[in-house]
Formats: C-alpha cells, structure tokens, sequence
C-alpha cells in the first residue's frame, strides 16, 4: 500500500469518525441542559427571559464543541495539507 | 468546493488581493454605516415618528436592556462596541438570502479579527472601570496559583469565540451547496431558513459572550453605595 493510499484512508476514516463520536457528547449535553431549563421554567415562570437567555448562551458553548469536531472534519475532507503536499509530489515526480 | 469567500477574488495586482470577504465586508460597512446615517439625519422625539426611527428605536433600546440583564451597569458605555458586533454579525447572517452573497463571517479571517476586537477590549474595558492595578489584581484571584489558568482561559476563550462563529456559519453555507448538488429545490430552501435562524442566534451569542466577558472584567470587587436605586 502507498503512501497516497495509505493517506487517503486514515483522512477518510479520521473525518467521519471524527465528526460521528464528537457530535455524541454534545448532543447529550445539550438534552440535559434543555431538559432542567425546561423544568426550571415550570418551577419559575416568572424568570423565564433570564432562563432561556442562559439556556442559549449555554448551549451555543457546548453546541461548539461539536462545530470544532466538525470543522477539523471539514480540514481533513478538502483543506487537507498532507494529502496536497502528496499530490504535489506526485504531479512533481 | 469553496471553503470560504476568501477564494472568490474580484481584482488582483501583484500581492494586493480583493477577495470576497473583504468585498463584502465593505459592503455590509457602507449599508450599516449609510442607512444609519440617512435614518438619523432628523431624529424626532414628538409623537411623529418615522418607521426607520421606530425601527433604530427598537433596536437600540433592546441591545441596551440585554446589556443591562448581563449585570453591566451603564450600558452607553459598551453599546457602541456591543452593539456593533451584534448588527454587523446579525447582518452578515441576514444577506444571505440575497443571491451571489457569502457571509464574509464564513472567513476565519473575520471572525478571528472580531474575536481579537473582543480580546483587546475586554483589558480595555476592565481598566477603564477599575484602574490598571484593581484589573491586575483580578488575574490572581482567587490565588496566585490562577494565574496561569486564568491567562489560559483569556486566551482560550478568544479562540472559541471565532471558532464559533466560523464554524456555524461555514457549515451553514457549506451544507446549503452540498445540498444544491443533489436535491434541486425544496431541501435547500429549508436548510438556508435554518441557517438564517442560527446566524441570527449566534450573532446575539458572540455578542452576550462578548458582554459577559467584559461584565466580568469590570466587576466591582468591592461594595458601593450605588445600589440599584433606578430599578
């Protein structure tokens, strides 16, 4: 197996894994954090602007830990540096 | 499969590039700068108001009450800088609908530049509220130790916030032309909606971010007489 080969399926098999395990986390944490606000607003509705202001702020955090998961997918797939600098080498060649 | 406006170039001399970011950043510069402009050239307090004014009016007063729920006391203070993070990212998201825009957001080059306006005003702010010595002191609390830790999280959360921000946006445009390549019509149309609403949900995270960041540089490490007598 070459190295191109040998490139191409770790960048492959990294990005979807990459972006299949890191959405796990937190999509989990975002359905705990939604179910508390959800419970906390029935307990108090009164302060219900503030809970759904920091249940947004809250979950934009987490939410972005899945948006690098992705983007490092995202580099893998098309902004690859090895797989060009392989590319160039063998149109060098 | 383009990344990011960054490789639509317009006009190009020897190393001087016009790429698509810095286009229509101008542009969204010289909408919001213009149209504010023209809308408050006679402003009115009488009960005679034009639309546009009413329209000013309601965005101004509810960036100064969101201000003002983060816990910073003066929000005229910060309006300037907060609410200008806001309405250019809430407008960058918005145009999207317009056909042959991409939002200059969906550049790591502009959210990492708002992301360092934010870095560099966050120090600015703190001295400006508590002396150069009462901010220092905050990095060492609440023990010496902190000190790099909190140096760390300054700088981590910097990069998180541009992340962030480039990240949902790029995926938004980036979904929306994987998409057009294989269903014609409908799909589409659906996944731009959904890239509007969280275009305009992140432009109001990047900017509450911004204010709790700047809320917790200009805290006020001790009691003050000025309670909270307006409220």
């Amino acid at each position: 197996m070459d190295s191109i080969t040998l490139i191409a399926i770790a960048s492959i098999v990294t990005a979807g894994l990459t972006i299949a395990l890191g959405s796990i986390g937190p999509a989990l944490g975002e359905g705990r954090a939604v179910a508390t606000a959800l419970s906390s607003l029935a307990q108090q509705p009164d302060s219900a602007t503030t809970i759904t202001r920091t249940l947004f702020v809250g979950l934009a955090m987490i939410e972005s830990i899945a948006i690098y998961c992705f983007v490092v997918s995202m580099i893998l797939i098309f902004a690859n540096p090895f797989w060009n600098h392989i590319i160039a080498q063998a149109a060098g060649k | 499969m383009r990344l990011s406006p960054d490789e639509m170039i317009f006009w190009q001399y020897g190393l001087f590039k016009l790429n698509g970011t810095i286009v229509f950043t101008w542009a969204l510069m010289f909408v919001l700068a213009v149209g504010s402009k023209l809308i408050t050239r006679k402003l009115s307090t009488g009960l005679e108001r034009s639309r546009w004014q009413s329209l000013l009016e309601i965005v101004v007063t509810g960036i100064e009450k969101q201000i003002e729920d983060v816990g910073l006391r003066h929000p005229e203070k910060y309006i300037g800088f907060l609410g200008t993070l806001f309405l250019f990212v809430a407008l960058a998201s918005l145009c999207t609908i317009i056909p042959g825009y991409e939002p200059p957001t969906g550049s790591l080059s502009t959210t990492a530049a708002l992301a360092l306006c934010v870095l560099v005003a966050v120090p600015f702010f703190g001295i400006k509220e508590q002396g150069l010595g009462g901010y220092l002191k905050s990095y060492v609390e609440p023990t010496v130790i902190m000190l790099p830790f909190n140096i760390i999280s300054e700088l981590s959360r910097t990069l998180a916030l541009a992340v962030r921000l480039f990240g949902n946006m790029m995926s938004g445009t980036m979904i929306l032309a994987i998409l057009l390549t294989i269903t014609p019509f409908i799909f589409p149309i659906a996944m731009s909606v959904l890239g509007l609403l969280t275009g305009m949900v992140q432009a109001y995270i990047f900017s509450i971010l911004a204010a709790v960041y700047i809320a917790s540089a200009t805290r006020v490490r001790k009691p003050t007489p000025e309670l909270d007598v307006k409220r």
